[in-house]
């Protein structure tokens, strides 16, 4: 598969399933607010999902389409990082992985705005808004519940722990990633970590969170299509009509 | 996931023909009478017709006013072609936008309506008539407080480990979230943000503590 295709598809899965994953809170939000706050999330990811798919797409040439790339697609070949498929949890587990990824998400849009490739940067441009308004929320929810009762801090500081192990990922660059760098298509991997535990570091610190220790081994696959078992399950449930009614247009 | 606005741009025409040999046509121009400096004067008047097609989630506002629409060019065979650009990346609108632009100009007679999104430059509140600022106040939604968002609050915060101290930081990323919202209702400054997402990915829910009503805020973008 042709590098930038492949580069292509790893940003939209990763918005995608992030995406689905959010649409689960969707009427089932600790308040309303934050119902709204998570779908309209979800849907800015979706939206941003399509405009990668409809580039890879048009790049591959084998006639494909945003639906099929999406819908027809199966596991091993996904290729988002594990963080983005580990399940919702409570309500912590779900913010804490949704701060770790816009956080990553933010410094890398703003990286893509002065990609070489014309479209990326435009999709980035597009997206980057969104993107800030995302980390902006996050980061604030982050300190209200680390600063907050003895419950939402203990249930943070937890997630925190637990989900440090897949923030990694994402700055664990192989042959596609250093190829795109090289063309100047995507941001290094080093100044992009530098950006996201400077970041986290502070926010952290303003929430009375004790961050692991950066250099923590990391899980790794998930941008080769080696994904934990949950990514499955996800799938079945956004796939499932397709699968079952192929073609079906509503 | 639908199709997307450019294959709607291809379909729609061909969809609609039955329905449109079907309508008189009022002011159809034969395509061997537009000339250059005619076809000026012919975009013009697309641009008044687009003026009343009404945002489909915030109807008292245009979708020429919001600033969706980017061009309008007359081609010789007489149709147009018009550039439209989404607000947010997701917006669910923009199918209902793109039918309704081709259902307004096939009305007024064009028969070959193409429509092509755009994504860069992308949207901005700036893009925004005052008419349209007017009109979202009238209808009880605060409209846009400041120019575009500003991301160096968040990025200075980010290096804050190279001089800012860490509270200096939140404060310049809090202010930056927070702009000053006037109360569309009684025009009090003295508001609070209820929510940081509304009932579209536009808005954002304010509510006033002066004479206490909850408001819609379109959030600058």
């Amino acid at each position: 598969m042709d590098n930038k295709v492949n580069y292509l598809l790893r940003l939209g899965d990763n918005a995608l399933i992030l995406s689905q994953q959010l649409s689960q809170w969707c009427g089932k939000g600790p308040a309303l607010e934050e119902d709204m706050a998570l779908t309209n999330v979800a849907l800015d990811l979706l939206g941003q999902t399509r405009l990668w798919y409809q580039y890879a797409a048009e790049l591959e040439g084998a006639g494909r389409d945003e639906d099929q790339l999406a819908y027809l697609r199966d596991a091993h070949d996904f290729k988002n990082c594990l963080l983005l498929e580990q399940p919702n949890g409570n309500y912590a587990d779900t913010l804490v992985r949704q701060f770790y990824f816009d956080t990553w998400h933010y410094f890398l849009i703003e990286g893509l705005t002065r990609s070489s490739d014309a479209r990326i940067a435009a999709i980035a441009e597009k997206s980057l808004k969104e993107v800030t308004y995302h980390l902006r929320r996050s980061g604030d929810l982050i300190v209200r519940l680390g600063d907050g009762t003895e419950v939402s801090h203990a249930r943070t500081q937890a997630a925190v722990d637990a989900l440090w192990m897949y923030s990694g990922e994402v700055f664990a660059y192989d042959a596609v990633d250093e190829a795109m760098v090289a063309a100047g298509v995507a941001p290094a991997a080093n100044e992009l970590r530098a950006q996201w535990l400077a970041h986290v570091a502070e926010i952290f610190a303003e929430a009375t969170l004790t961050m692991p220790p950066a250099d923590a081994w990391m899980q790794q696959g998930g941008k080769q299509g080696r994904h934990s078992e949950h990514l499955g399950f996800i799938l079945a449930e956004m796939q499932f009509l397709q699968r079952a009614y192929p073609g079906a247009e509503w | 996931m639908k199709a997307a606005a450019t294959a709607i741009a291809a379909a729609a025409p061909a969809v609609r023909s039955a329905a449109d040999a079907a309508r008189p046509a009022t002011t159809v121009t034969p395509a061997t009478t537009v000339a250059p400096a005619k076809a000026g004067a012919h975009a013009e008047q697309i641009w008044t017709w687009l003026a009343e097609v009404p945002d489909p989630e915030i109807p008292v506002i245009s979708i020429v006013d919001l600033g969706i629409v980017r061009d309008v060019r007359v081609a010789a065979d007489g149709g147009c072609d018009v550039t439209i650009t989404p607000t947010y990346s997701g917006c669910p609108a923009m199918q209902v936008i793109a039918d309704a632009i081709t259902d307004a100009l096939h009305a007024h007679g064009i028969a070959q309506v193409r429509l092509h999104n755009q994504i860069s430059p992308a949207w901005t509140t700036d893009w925004m008539s005052d008419a349209g600022k007017v009109a979202l106040k009238g209808y009880g939604i605060a409209p846009p407080a400041q120019q575009v968002i500003d991301i160096s609050g968040l990025r200075a915060g980010s290096r804050s480990a190279a001089g800012r101290s860490t509270a200096a930081a939140a404060v310049a990323r809090r202010a930056v979230a927070a702009p000053i919202v006037a109360c569309p209702y009684c025009g009090s400054q003295h508001t609070d943000i209820t929510s940081q997402f509304g009932s579209t990915p536009c808005k954002a829910l304010y509510k006033c503590l002066d004479c206490r009503e909850p408001f819609d805020y379109f959030k600058c973008h």
